[in-house]
């Protein structure tokens, strides 16, 4: 197997919290990894991209190149459309519908999902509602995570496993949160 | 046991593992995260490894040589513009030698993510005649740092180790050591004279470094991290030379060619020669500038060398697998970014203290024709973005203060000069002095947040101590003033802004609140 992910959004979304978790669900299958990361400057509000490589074989490029990756993962709509050069013709692209507005020249929004209607393969969900609808407010990305997990390739079991791991160190609610959370995202991808 | 780390992470595993006794550094992206897992390392801590951030690089690279004097071995670790604070110790490292192994980890910016420029710290190893090391896996660079200590031992040099941003800051799969070995044992077996850098003992070491050059090309010819691989016997059209990262993206491409792969240097000429002799022509693929290429072409016009002078692969930024599939044949996927999409630069974060800052310094500086403001490296360099458009100027860490000073002299007023508490004292305390001495007419503002805030939050050297250092460099009690960059606090700000413009001197005020990073960390490690 190979997937080639894109995680995106704005800086301090918590992108790198869901590739921790596809990482750690991945090494537990003794699946290669690459995941180029964005530190510094830009992790300051601004767009925020972490390129994330799966496979069964060895991986040569940290960097995921154009027309390659299978899935976009996005914490904010117009980020999503920011890396379709990336995409591939099947990808998948699987992002929050809640705009993250912190720049003047924002789009419309409206256009923004017209946009992304446009694409052969797109989950929208709102996940902030959903999150504060159950009561697990703090979980938003990991039910993104949950809706992109058939695109990734690796078993829901297997995923929600490492999201246990990931969250184990922060208490029991915690963990039980995100895995409802993952649980959430599936249902509203199917 | 295997680990999932980021190159950075990999690279600090590795020299704990290959018996470190300090790591020294000042925050840099995208170096930082090597001296931070340090600091959170388990062995590290059970064997009291320094791990302590220092004042700037070239005080980092000074302790490194002073422990290694006593004959342990010492990493130092910096950006790619660090290495020009330090270069005086880190030339000069050369001409000493080491007793206990020195590593000096740069971690390089091409495209400047995070940068001011793109400069490749490969040519400072070449100046300083110190043998150059550039790993193109995280696997690499684990194992790179047993080699490179031992190696700066045998050789008495120290190593320096580049790498670039997306070695540093990508994760994989590394194999790691359970057993990492013990530290040097305390010992004066540095040859007294190396270390006292007098004409006559200076020039005795350089004739000796210079003369070991041919070795340490031989060993870079004939070690394992340098390989020529796919010649057939036969003249191909095309062989390859990469670098380093880049040679991932060769690899990535697919494309079976005879291929020279570069991660230790001096550049072995007898493995370029082999590969040039057995190919019509070599593309040269290297992350940053053409360091390999214009060795390799010598001062002539090569039609057989091809590379980033030559316009296949892009003269300046970062590598793609992109760029490189394409400069390799393979047609490029053609697709657009929809119009409609926005740029979406950093800016200051919500509730930050520099905000508050600014706001109190646009609404003085209206009431002055042409004010200039000189600003600094940090977080606070966002303030020449909007809404704020509030300085001129950002050149290197601590330009601020010595730039308005020069301005000031050139007839300039309003001159302010806006610096960070960290940069400050990496950089700006000199230059007050300077300031101090001549009584400059300039407003010198430090916008203390407690924090190194741009690389993360880490500590900052000079925390509670900036009125004492400012003091201490002559400046007058009745023009040092601290503040609390706060909207309710506005007007007091304001005035005490306009009084010191209108004072013909220097003058110093201190905004001083927590960064927002920071003090959210530090409410929620409270909490649990």
């Amino acid at each position: 197997m190979k997937t080639d992910i894109i995680l995106c959004g704005v800086g301090g979304q918590g992108i790198l919290s869901i590739a921790t978790i596809i990482g750690e669900a991945a090494m537990n299958e003794n699946l290669y990894i690459k995941q180029a990361e964005v530190h510094g400057m830009s992790q300051r509000g601004g767009d925020v991209q972490s390129n994330l490589r799966i496979s069964s074989n060895p991986i040569a490029s940290d960097l995921i190149s154009k027309g390659g990756a299978d899935v976009i993962i996005s914490m904010e709509p117009m980020e999503a459309l920011r890396y379709l050069p990336y995409l591939n013709k099947e990808g998948w692209v699987i992002t929050s519908s809640v705009p993250f507005v912190n720049i003047p020249n924002y789009p419309e929004i409206e256009n923004v999902k017209k946009e992304l209607e446009k694409l052969p393969n797109v989950i929208c969900i709102d996940i902030e509602q959903l999150a504060k609808d159950n009561g697990i407010p703090r979980s938003a990305n990991v039910i993104l995570l949950g809706a992109a997990q058939k695109a990734l390739g690796i078993d829901y079991d297997k995923i929600e496993a490492a999201v246990r791991r990931v969250f184990a160190r922060k208490g029991d609610a915690i963990v039980e949160a995100n895995v409802k959370a993952l649980a959430l995202g599936k249902e509203a991808q199917s | 046991m295997k680990k999932l780390l980021l190159g950075d992470e990999a690279i600090a595993l590795g020299a704990i593992h290959a018996g470190l006794s300090g790591v020294y550094a000042y925050p840099g992206t995208p170096s930082t995260e090597i001296t931070e897992f340090i600091q959170g390392n388990e062995i590290a801590r059970e064997r009291g490894l320094h791990s302590r951030w220092c004042t700037n690089e070239k005080t980092a690279m000074e302790a490194a040589l002073g422990m290694s004097f006593m004959g342990k071995r010492a990493l130092v670790c910096m950006k790619h513009v660090g290495l020009n604070v330090c270069a005086d110790p880190f030339v000069n490292s050369g001409m000493t030698g080491v007793n206990g192994g020195v590593v000096v980890l740069v971690a390089d910016d091409p495209s400047m993510h995070s940068s001011q420029d793109e400069q490749d710290s490969r040519f400072y190893g070449k100046f300083a005649m110190i043998p150059t090391l550039e790993p193109s896996s995280q696997q690499e660079a684990f194992d790179m740092m047993e080699f490179a200590f031992d190696y700066s031992e045998k050789q008495c040099l120290p190593v320096l180790m580049r790498v670039t941003t997306r070695m540093a800051h990508s994760r994989a799969v590394v194999m790691v050591k359970d057993e990492a070995r013990k530290e040097n044992e305390k010992n004066y077996d540095a040859a007294a004279a190396n270390w006292v850098l007098l004409p006559a003992n200076a020039r005795r070491r350089n004739d000796k470094v210079t003369a070991q050059q041919a070795q340490l090309e031989e060993d870079a010819a004939e070690g394992k991290w340098n390989n020529l691989s796919g010649l057939t016997g036969k003249k191909a059209p095309l062989g390859i030379i990469a670098s380093g990262i880049a040679y991932n993206y060769v690899q990535e491409a697919g494309v079976e060619l005879p291929i020279l792969k570069v991660s230790q240097y001096p550049l072995p000429k007898r493995l370029v020669r082999e590969l040039l002799d057995s190919c019509e022509k070599v593309m040269v693929v290297e992350e940053g500038q053409p360091f390999i290429e214009e060795q390799v072409r010598g001062v002539f016009e090569s039609q057989n060398i091809l590379g980033r002078l030559t316009g296949e692969l892009p003269r300046t930024g970062e590598l793609t697998p992109d760029c490189v599939a394409e400069a390799l044949g393979i047609p490029a996927h053609r697709a657009e970014i929809p119009s409609l999409v926005a740029a979406r630069p950093p800016q200051l974060c919500q509730g930050c203290g520099h905000r508050d800052v600014y706001t109190a310094l646009n609404e003085v500086l209206k009431e002055y024709e042409n004010p200039r403001v000189f600003g600094d490296i940090g977080c606070y360099t966002l303030g020449f973005l909007p809404p704020y458009k509030a300085i001129h100027s950002c050149v290197d860490m601590g330009a601020s203060i010595t730039m308005a000073k020069g301005a000031s002299d050139a007839g300039q007023w309003p001159a302010v000069a806006i610096i960070g508490d960290s940069t400050f004292t990496h950089s700006g305390m000199t230059g007050l002095l300077d300031a101090v001495n001549e009584n400059a007419d300039i407003t010198v503002i430090i916008s203390d947040n407690l924090t190194t805030a741009m690389t993360g939050g880490q500590d900052s050297a000079g925390t509670n101590k900036f009125e004492a250092i400012c003091r201490g460099l002559g400046v007058s009690e009745e023009h040092l003033h601290v503040v609390v960059p706060l909207p309710k606090n506005m007007p007091e700000i304001t005035q005490i802004i306009r009084n010191e413009i209108n004072y013909h001197g220097v003058s110093v005020i201190i905004p001083r609140r927590e960064c927002i990073q920071t003090f959210k960390r530090h409410a929620k490690e409270k909490k649990q």
